[in-house]
């Protein structure tokens, strides 16, 4: 088993004429995605990339029975995109798209509710994400898909290239990945720390997790929380920003430290004190994991001297 | 964005929350003629600058004549501030407001904030005001109100009454009060902001309800539906971090003297801590972008090379979107186009990493290819110490 993809998913790909909806699509089908086609609104009927488009999602969850959605639309419509899959039946909507306005977010997460409090199962990951992968089933979304190996170590970080060098070194340790979860770095995002860790706690197939965090917000505190409490398994935290110079936006919207809130030092003793390996030095993490599911000899060629 | 005081307070007036009467805003080179100092006085003088605790630092200050408000804002223009907001650097006073002096009967704290957890605005307000939140947090939190705000309702007439009320708001101003507070959270949607804060909002000797400074905080990624405010100065930015941003790329100017191009805000951070575990500081926080071209690339290399500082140059990529051919060719082209005399480190990974690597190598530039970031945090910290 995995979370979120497998080999079944029907992913539709939004905004997928466009230039970085073709080019990462063709990515995601070489890797062998299941993509079932695109919403481009006005050019339904065509063909692109061997896969029909459709002009709404709802047609393509008529027509081909879509079941995940992959969005690449600007900013400015973005949010508008993510609804309209949602409102479509869409289960799974992963939105790499970065730069949608905060309040565009917050709207969309009130909507996301409401329908989930209709009993409607919808979930949402992204948005500025480099989205979430199944190795050796599903790819969607824009990381490069051969530094991956299927295994049994899940990922989940709220930056894109950090996720790929701690995907990276586990991968060249000789072990590999269940799923890998880019929940991104916006201030409002759809599934969080928490919501990712307990679909890993709950996947028989994943034995251990690395969780990439950054300062700002508090999502890797209560990350810690839940770490405390319910999870069983092992994991292992890098959080990006100790040397960050506090009240500046560090490239992600939701990477600031504002007053005393969102601090490294905050996160890491909470990440300790519940029990996960958090390690200051980001090129260790591979072996760390290694350590703990090989039991023995890592590889430390990237470790620490 | 962050605005200046003056700034928010023309925002607020559109808004019809009060604030007092402002004689003008004079910038470095204008004649302090140009304050239009009507009326008895007296007058408090105050520096246009980013950060709180500017009275305690003598950016605020009171003057009883004319002359007196003409000759403290003229001195105050170009002065260096320390606050404790500002982390150890000395801020420039660029602008100065002058504006009516008001006794002050009352203080009382407001803001309207992005409650990330709960993914909606709320309101955060204490009956004391004056001092900073983060203190009042931190040494009274049962003081704290709080008020969660539906973002497409705003704030409903009921709450801004129970928050009245908490307050303790006396029954004079409860009007006023309430509909500032409605129109608080009005200006903190209109304006797609992260932070609207009134630190002090005070209750005059003559009783009236007004905002004594302004604060807002607005939202980059949401500028494409604000042209008027896309087309304002960015009061933080210095000039390179500005130069950075009209082609696209994420630069924040550090201390140290690693000059650091990476590609992804969370690798990038991560890399500034690489180099200082491996005993060295970061000139520079550098994202060059997901998309970036060759084009964008040099311009990047152009534009760490402009801090005198930098020592050395780490460039880490780790490809996605962005491929390391492109990488290398914009690290090839820059070299031919900008002298570099420091010490070139690379790391590529990811995405066309081979071709990147070849490119690298045939080009003939002396630089170092490391294959890992440690490693190459390692060589870079090595190579600003020759």
């Amino acid at each position: 088993m995995s979370i979120l993809l497998n080999k079944k998913t029907r992913l539709i790909v939004h905004g997928f004429t466009g230039a970085q909806g073709t080019f990462h699509a063709q990515q995601c089908l070489e890797y062998g995605s299941n993509i079932v086609g695109g919403v481009t609104p006005g050019k339904g009927g065509t063909e692109h990339l061997g896969r029909p488009v459709f002009d709404t999602a709802r047609d393509a969850v008529k027509a081909v029975k879509a079941n995940a959605s992959l969005i690449f639309v600007p900013p400015p419509y973005a949010a508008d995109s993510i609804l309209e899959a949602a409102d479509a039946g869409i289960s799974v909507i992963i939105c790499i798209t970065e730069g949608i306005p905060v309040l565009d977010m917050v709207r969309v997460h009130k909507r996301l509710n409401a329908l989930r409090a209709a009993g409607r199962g919808v979930t949402l990951v992204g948005p500025n994400c480099p989205g979430v992968i199944t190795p050796g089933e599903c790819k969607a979304g824009i990381m490069p898909g051969y530094i991956h190996k299927k295994g049994s170590v899940g990922v989940v970080s709220r930056s894109g290239t950090l996720t790929y060098e701690a995907v990276w070194q586990v991968t060249s340790q000789g072990l590999g990945q269940s799923t890998v979860v880019g929940i991104g770095g916006d201030p409002v995002q759809g599934l969080n720390f928490v919501d990712t860790l307990k679909l890993f706690q709950a996947d028989a197939q994943t034995k251990a997790v690395i969780m990439i965090g950054e300062i700002g917000g508090s999502a890797e505190e209560d990350a810690a929380a839940y770490i405390k409490k319910q999870m069983t398994k092992p994991v292992f935290c890098f959080v990006a920003g100790k040397t960050a110079p506090p009240g500046r936006r560090m490239g992600h919207a939701g990477a600031i430290v504002e007053g005393n809130a969102g601090t490294h030092a905050s996160k890491v003793e909470a990440l300790k004190k519940a029990g996960a390996t958090v390690v200051d030095n980001l090129s260790e993490i591979g072996a760390a994991v290694a350590k703990k599911l090989k039991g023995t000899n890592p590889k430390t060629k990237a470790a620490r001297k | 964005m962050k605005l200046l005081e003056y700034e928010g307070k023309e925002i607020f007036e559109r808004y019809g929350i009060p604030v007092l009467r402002r004689h003008g805003v004079i910038k470095i080179g204008d004649s302090t003629d140009k304050l239009d100092l009507q009326g008895q006085g007296p007058w408090i003088v105050k520096a246009q600058v980013l950060a709180g605790g500017r009275g305690k630092a003598g950016g605020v200050k009171l003057a009883k004549t004319a002359a007196e408000a003409r000759d403290l804002a003229g001195k105050m223009l170009g002065m260096k501030m320390v606050t404790h907001q500002t982390q150890g650097r000395a801020l420039t006073v660029e602008e100065v407001l002058v504006e009516d002096a008001c006794p002050i009967a009352r203080e009382i704290y407001i803001s309207v904030v992005l409650d990330r957890k709960n993914a909606r605005p709320a309101i955060i307000a204490s009956a004391e005001g004056g001092m900073s939140i983060e203190e009042l947090a931190h040494n009274h939190p049962e003081k704290i109100v709080r008020v969660a705000v539906d973002p497409e309702a705003g704030l409903l007439d009921y709450q801004a009454r129970q928050l009245a009320f908490d307050l303790k708001i006396p029954q004079k101003n409860f009007r006023d009060f309430t509909c500032l507070a409605v129109n608080m959270v009005r200006v903190f949607m209109d304006m797609d902001a992260n932070l609207v804060e009134i630190n002090p909002l005070i209750i005059s000797v003559d009783g009236k309800l007004i905002a004594l400074d302004a604060k807002i905080v607005t939202d980059d990624n949401a500028l494409f539906r604000h042209k008027d405010q896309a087309a304002k100065p960015d009061h933080e930015a210095s000039e390179i971090e500005k130069e950075a941003k009209e082609i696209g790329i994420n630069y924040i100017g550090l201390d140290g003297n690693i000059g650091c191009m990476v590609n992804g805000a969370g690798l990038a951070m991560a890399t500034l801590d690489t180099v200082k575990m491996a005993g060295g500081d970061a000139a520079n926080f550098l994202d060059v972008g997901g998309g970036a071209n060759v084009d964008q690339v040099t311009k990047a290399l152009q534009i760490i090379l402009k801090d005198p500082k930098v020592k050395a140059v780490l460039v880490n990529i780790f490809g996605g979107i962005m491929k390391c051919d492109n990488i290398a060719s914009g690290v090839v082209e820059a070299s031919k186009k900008v002298h570099i005399k420091v010490p070139l480190i690379v790391r590529l990974e990811g995405t066309n990493v081979k071709e990147g690597k070849a490119i690298l190598a045939r080009s003939g530039l002396k630089l170092e290819q490391a294959d890992s970031l440690w490693e190459a945090a390692q060589k870079a910290v090595a190579a600003a110490k020759r």
